[in-house]
């Protein structure tokens, strides 16, 4: 439904995006993720025919946006990061010429589209209300349903919670969840956990580049494989540590806190090794108390952080995964996280996988490991 | 056509919610009535028998600069506005060509321009009850506000796309206004080759023979292209995204 084809945007010698290809089908949320300046508004901007793209096609529901430029933004929607909005007009009435600009036919139409816009957003009790008298979340709900009204299959909001009190954030992500069972939606953010809880997939960009495109949990598994186990136990912190430290298939121990006689720490394993059992003895042969033994979820901020990082200074080296042999062949992911996107991004989101643009790499590990 | 009249529709029904409209619509109104009055005070007391001359051409040529004065200030906010607002971003993202865009909101300030020269009419209507006259020289005039009018609208719609601040929109469209104006007031120091060229060129000379009540169909013509340049440079402008961004 939404699709971008090796998309490349340069201003003048300034290059805002550069070969990012992604796609989105009806029913996806997909997170547009990356750092301020990553490109993510530049790109949704192409998307929604703003301004064309100086290469690559951007396609609504299979309609160029510069080739077929009005028939592809009747089916599309889009929320500006700013709320931009005439705050002299009353909610309703601006509602109502966004729906006659979207060429919703017919008094009746527009009116029944506007109503739909205002239920599904909320905003119904102060429909009458001029727009320059509301709070900001409210206007932020209105930009929302600017895009809404008129139903188009295919969502661009660009921050949609940005500058949102944490209730209003909520509420943003549980409409937008929502909207994915009607619509294709792609949705920016460099909020991580917002895009985790509401994405299906996401799309990390960097420096106008997409480095990884994939489902949060596996993007965060596949960048940060190693598995980890957060252990509390009354013991020495040092011979705690060297006990742990000695356990097979352990690839180090940090300390994270002591206090009481307590001593936390946080445990690296291999990937592909359940060592609590082996933990748990150790500790209790030792006649120390155990008092937590957790293991910890890799998170997408780590992924991402971990992602721009190798960015930044040039991708890790590549290691086998667990039960892999240095010189196996890689699995799938990783025979398209290593591609190039010049070969890779035919295929939609999928294809236009992790990879290290500068090094050619593929950034399954992360940086900076011991 | 119907894109263009909504965009028309809703920027009239902008206009009216800003307090800006009305107060431009007032300051006109009351300075041509003002001008209306002393004029004709002046025409009875020394004007002679010409109506032509010895009113409507002074008239007229107040009225004009009555229209330089305001229209500037009317067509800032047009695009400024809704760039500085992000609504602009929003506007190009709707099923609506750059063209339709223009239009609209040309057609809304044209519009509104149009209906303060009505408001002007009401002296000449009055006085026209009193004392019944020639009403050709009189449409000429009119016909020749209207066009320096469009004139001004398209230069300020040009202006008002190339910036987000509303006050460089206006200073931009004076400046460009102005100099047409003034560009062909000092002969001796264009010379004498650049002179007839200038003249050609200058807004202001091809008003007078309008409100002297002669229609010369080189000065439509002149005053239309005039406009016509300032709306492509506009829609240029407007296109200019492509490379320069929304900035």
């Amino acid at each position: 439904m939404i699709r971008a084809e090796h998309l490349t945007k340069r201003f003048g010698r300034r290059t805002a995006i550069e070969d990012v290809s992604l796609d989105v089908e009806r029913g996806q949320v997909v997170g547009f993720l990356g750092p301020n300046g990553a490109g993510k508004t530049t790109t949704l901007r192409v998307l929604a025919g703003v301004f064309a793209p100086t290469a690559g096609r951007a396609l609504i529901d299979d309609l160029d946006v510069v080739r077929a430029p009005l028939a592809a933004r009747r089916r599309l929607g889009y929320a500006p990061e700013r709320a931009a909005l005439h705050l002299e007009m009353t909610v309703d009435g601006l509602l109502t010429f966004a729906a006659a600009m979207k060429d919703v036919r017919g008094r009746r139409a527009r009116r029944e589209a506007v109503g739909t816009a205002l239920e599904r957003t909320g905003l119904a009790p102060i429909a009458t209300r001029r727009i320059g008298t509301l709070s900001k979340g409210y206007r932020q709900r209105v930009g929302l349903a600017l895009a809404l009204v008129g139903e188009p299959p295919a969502l661009l909001l660009d921050e949609p919670t940005a500058g949102l009190d944490p209730e209003q954030g909520a509420e943003t992500r549980r409409l937008v969840r929502l909207l994915a069972s009607e619509h294709a939606v792609l949705v920016s953010s460099h909020a991580l956990a917002e895009v985790e809880t509401m994405c299906d997939r996401v799309v990390i960009l960097h420096r106008g580049r997409v480095l990884a495109a994939d489902r949060p949990a596996s993007l965060a598994k596949r960048l940060r494989p190693a598995t980890r186990v957060d252990v509390e136990a009354s013991a020495p912190p040092e011979a705690l540590a060297a006990t742990l430290g000695a356990v097979p298939n352990v690839r180090r121990v940090d300390l994270v806190a002591v206090a009481n006689g307590t001593t936390r720490c946080r445990v690296e394993i291999e990937p592909g090794h359940d060592v609590r059992a082996e933990l748990a003895t150790r500790i209790t042969t030792h006649n120390w108390g155990l008092l937590t033994l957790t293991t910890v979820e890799p998170s997408l901020e780590e992924a991402f952080l971990a992602l721009v990082a190798a960015n930044e200074h040039g991708a890790p080296e590549q290691r086998p995964r667990s039960g892999q042999a240095p010189n196996d062949p890689p699995n799938e992911s990783e025979a398209e996280a290593g591609r190039e996107s010049g070969q890779a991004g035919r295929g939609g989101l999928g294809a236009s996988e992790a990879r290290s643009p500068r090094s050619g790499r593929a950034l399954d590990g992360p940086p900076g490991k011991k | 056509m119907t894109r263009t009249l909504r965009v028309c529709r809703r920027e009239l029904s902008s206009m009216c919610r800003t307090p800006l409209a009305a107060v431009l619509g007032a300051v006109f109104v009351c300075l041509t009535g003002y001008f209306f009055y002393s004029d004709v005070v002046f025409f009875v007391l020394v004007g002679g028998a010409n109506q032509a001359s010895g009113l409507w051409r002074f008239v007229f040529l107040d009225d004009r600069l009555v229209a330089l004065l305001v229209l500037p200030l009317l067509t800032m906010r047009l695009f400024a506005e809704e760039r500085k607002l992000g609504t602009l971003e929003l506007l190009f993202t709707y099923p609506v060509r750059d063209g339709e865009l223009l239009a609209g909101k040309f057609l809304a300030a044209l519009l509104t321009y149009l209906g303060l020269l009505a408001a002007t009419a009401l002296g000449p209507a009055l006085l026209y009850t009193l004392h019944p006259f020639a009403v050709t020289p009189l449409l000429a005039g009119y016909l020749g506000l209207l066009l320096l009018g469009t004139a001004f609208i398209a230069c300020g719609l040009a202006a008002s796309v190339v910036t987000e601040n509303q006050v460089v929109a206006a200073v931009l469209t004076y400046g460009v206004v102005v100099f047409s104006w003034f560009a062909t007031w000092n002969e001796a120091a264009i010379g004498e080759r650049v002179a007839p060229v200038l003249l050609q060129l200058s807004l202001f000379d091809h008003f007078y023979g309008f409100a002297q009540g002669v229609i010369d169909s080189r000065d439509v013509v002149f005053l239309l292209g005039f406009s016509a340049l300032f709306l492509f440079l506009a829609h240029r402008a407007l296109g200019a995204r492509a490379w320069r961004g929304l900035a």
